[in-house]
């Protein structure tokens, strides 16, 4: 009972985690209409920043902030350098384009910090674990994260749906041309939009490599899962972008814990015990086939697509 | 005959002949790099070849069309460790699991349209990406050496460089005139039709459905085979074939050489491996270059290299 408890906050860890990466996502996905693989190199570059500055400040905190802001740079560089001469464009080109920027985005991280993995060392105080439940001890970190993580989500919401940017963001995803004409300037909302989506990147991918490393190529891997969030959300949804990731994270942490028990009922052990591996990697997969094939436009295909 | 003496056709020909004569030039030089590398080429336009005809003429854009390449290698794979080795068993065993496996995926995918079908495409792909790592039996996420290629007796022998050169520079042909014919057929046109508008196709009377599906079949079927030519080129399978950055690698090969036009996807093939290996010559940080490079092609040559050549044709 206190692994399944311990293993759904996982759960809601990775989802949320996911959370951070695909909001950017489907946001530069909803409103731009674009596709944009190198999404995961972002989160890579937050990864590799976040382990620098914190180890040239000496303070975690410190550290992170820099790298957020070095990651927002990037992205909206990034946008004004490639992504702005994309949008209208094919989905193809985009796919071909951002698939250009992983290739250099990995070589530029080899080149700068070498080949091996960099670790962000966690301070004191985050490091240990505490007691969320008498005789439940949990990592303090993963618990900072699943904080951390609701607070953005909850900020994002607020931003989108309350404030004045997220006013125009919503305008300009609804009618470009006329916002401009209004006279807001819906290009550098766009430059700000998209740099935010990449300091989001960077935030999950600093996050991230906490747990594990900061290492090249870290990004492709969790960006396909990310677009399997975005897709069985609904694109350019936030609140089905939230729904999906916690429950993509739920499904992959849980499946992997308790497929292999699962299995054993019906199978041999040892066949239980090799195919479960590959099968609880399929899972999310197969779940978003099935979400496809049942809704064609994911769960919560957003108002106006 | 004045019309086929344009310089694209020109362009195209040479390339033709020069294929050809690769394993002549790589004797004569004693270079087995050389004809690797090119066999490596011939291989990998054969699949690029394949995708083109679902994506630049149905316009149906896959992102997992690296999984039949695996299919059919590890079809290769497994045969040959349970000691099969019997070419015309692997071949037919290759090509039959690679058209059922896509009649499965089309026949999912096929129901949703734009960015939904690349990211099922992928979805599936990885599927199967998972289901090589599982295979414990087999090398799971090391892969599998293959001791002996596919054997076809007195007929011929694929150890020999040459001879396995111009087997795959046959199929690359032979799949070159396949897809020609097809998109110039009643069934190509209705491909193409569906591309453009399929609400229309269908109110006239066409069941782009299952036309679709027909095509994307046929597209899963060539790919199986160039992954069976794959294993046997490398003596070696694994699921890094299947890894969705090489589904990415042949989406490049058919938009670099230019999508739409049957030789396209040859001539970026050959571009892109080609510039892979010049710039990796140049230094170890290639791919720095090779990366802008391709957003580049995007931004500024549309049609890639085939439309370059064409524009060369009303010059």
């Amino acid at each position: 009972m206190l692994l399944f408890v311990e293993q759904c906050l996982n759960g809601l860890q990775v989802g949320l985690l996911l959370f951070l990466l695909a909001a950017g996502l489907t946001l530069v996905f909803g409103i731009m209409d674009l596709v944009n693989l190198a999404h995961g190199s972002l989160y890579m570059l937050g990864a590799y920043f976040a382990a620098t500055f914190t180890a040239f400040t000496g303070s975690f905190l410190a550290g992170v902030a820099l790298a957020l802001g070095a990651t927002l740079i990037t992205g909206m560089a990034v946008e004004v350098i490639a992504m702005r001469r994309l949008y209208g464009r094919d989905h193809l080109d985009h796919v071909l384009g951002t698939f250009g920027l992983i290739l250099f985005f990995n070589e530029i991280v080899r080149l700068v910090w070498g080949p091996e993995g960099r670790n962000l060392p966690l301070p004191a105080w985050l490091s240990k674990s505490i007691e969320i439940l008498p005789g439940f001890p949990y990592s303090m970190y993963r618990l900072s994260i699943i904080v951390v993580s609701l607070a953005v989500a909850l900020a994002l919401y607020l931003v989108v749906m309350r404030t004045r940017f997220g006013m125009l963001v919503r305008a300009g995803a609804s009618n470009r041309e006329m916002v401009g004409a209004l006279g807001v300037n819906i290009r550098l909302l766009y430059t700000f939009l998209f740099g935010v989506g990449a300091a989001l990147a960077g935030l999950a991918g600093m996050m991230q490599a906490a747990i594990l490393t900061a290492q090249i190529g870290m990004g492709e891997n969790i960006l396909i899962l990310a677009f399997v969030v975005i897709i069985i959300g609904g694109i350019g949804s936030i609140r089905g972008a939230f729904i999906a990731a916690l429950f993509v994270g739920f499904v992959d942490t849980v499946g992997r814990t308790f497929l292999p028990e699962l299995l054993k009922l019906t199978l041999s052990p040892t066949a239980a015990s090799t195919a479960a591996p590959a099968l609880s990697s399929m899972l999310i997969y197969l779940l978003m086939a099935v979400v496809l094939v049942v809704r064609p436009s994911g769960l919560f295909p957003a108002a106006g697509r | 005959m004045r019309a086929l003496a344009n310089p694209r056709n020109l362009v195209v020909a040479a390339i033709l002949i020069f294929l050809a004569l690769v394993p002549v030039y790589a004797q004569a030089r004693a270079n087995p790099y050389l004809l690797s590398l090119f066999t490596r080429i011939i291989i990998l336009a054969m699949a690029a070849v394949s995708l083109n005809l679902i994506m630049g003429f149905g316009g149906m854009v896959s992102f997992g069309h690296a999984a039949y390449i695996g299919l059919g290698g590890y079809a290769v794979g497994i045969l040959a460790q349970e000691g099969i080795t019997a070419g015309l068993v692997q071949w037919p065993v290759a090509i039959v699991t690679s058209a059922l496996l896509a009649v499965v995926i089309g026949a999912f995918s096929l129901r949703t349209r734009g960015v939904y079908f690349i990211m099922i495409t992928l979805a599936f792909a990885q599927m199967i990406y998972y289901v090589g790592v599982g295979l414990e039996r087999y090398g799971g996420d090391d892969g599998l050496s293959i001791d002996r290629r596919s054997q076809f007796g007195g007929l011929f022998n694929l150890s020999n460089r040459t001879v396995f050169y111009y087997v795959c520079f046959g199929l690359l042909l032979a799949s070159v005139y396949l897809v020609w014919r097809l998109v110039n057929s009643r069934f190509g046109l209705v491909i193409q039709g569906a591309r453009s508008n399929d609400r229309r196709m269908r109110a006239i009377g066409f069941p782009t459905y299952r036309y679709r599906l027909v095509c994307f079949v046929i597209a899963g079927t060539i790919c199986g085979l160039a992954g069976v030519l794959l294993a046997n080129h490398t003596d070696f399978i694994s699921p890094a074939t299947m890894h969705w950055t090489r589904s990415g690698d042949l989406i490049v090969m058919a938009v670099l050489g230019g999508m739409g036009t049957v030789l396209g996807p040859v001539l970026g093939a050959l571009a892109l491996l080609l510039l892979e290996e010049a710039l990796s010559g140049l230094t170890e940080y290639w791919q720095v270059i090779l990366g802008p490079l391709l957003l580049a092609v995007v931004l500024f040559a549309r049609g890639g290299i085939d439309g370059m050549l064409a524009s060369l044709n009303r010059a």
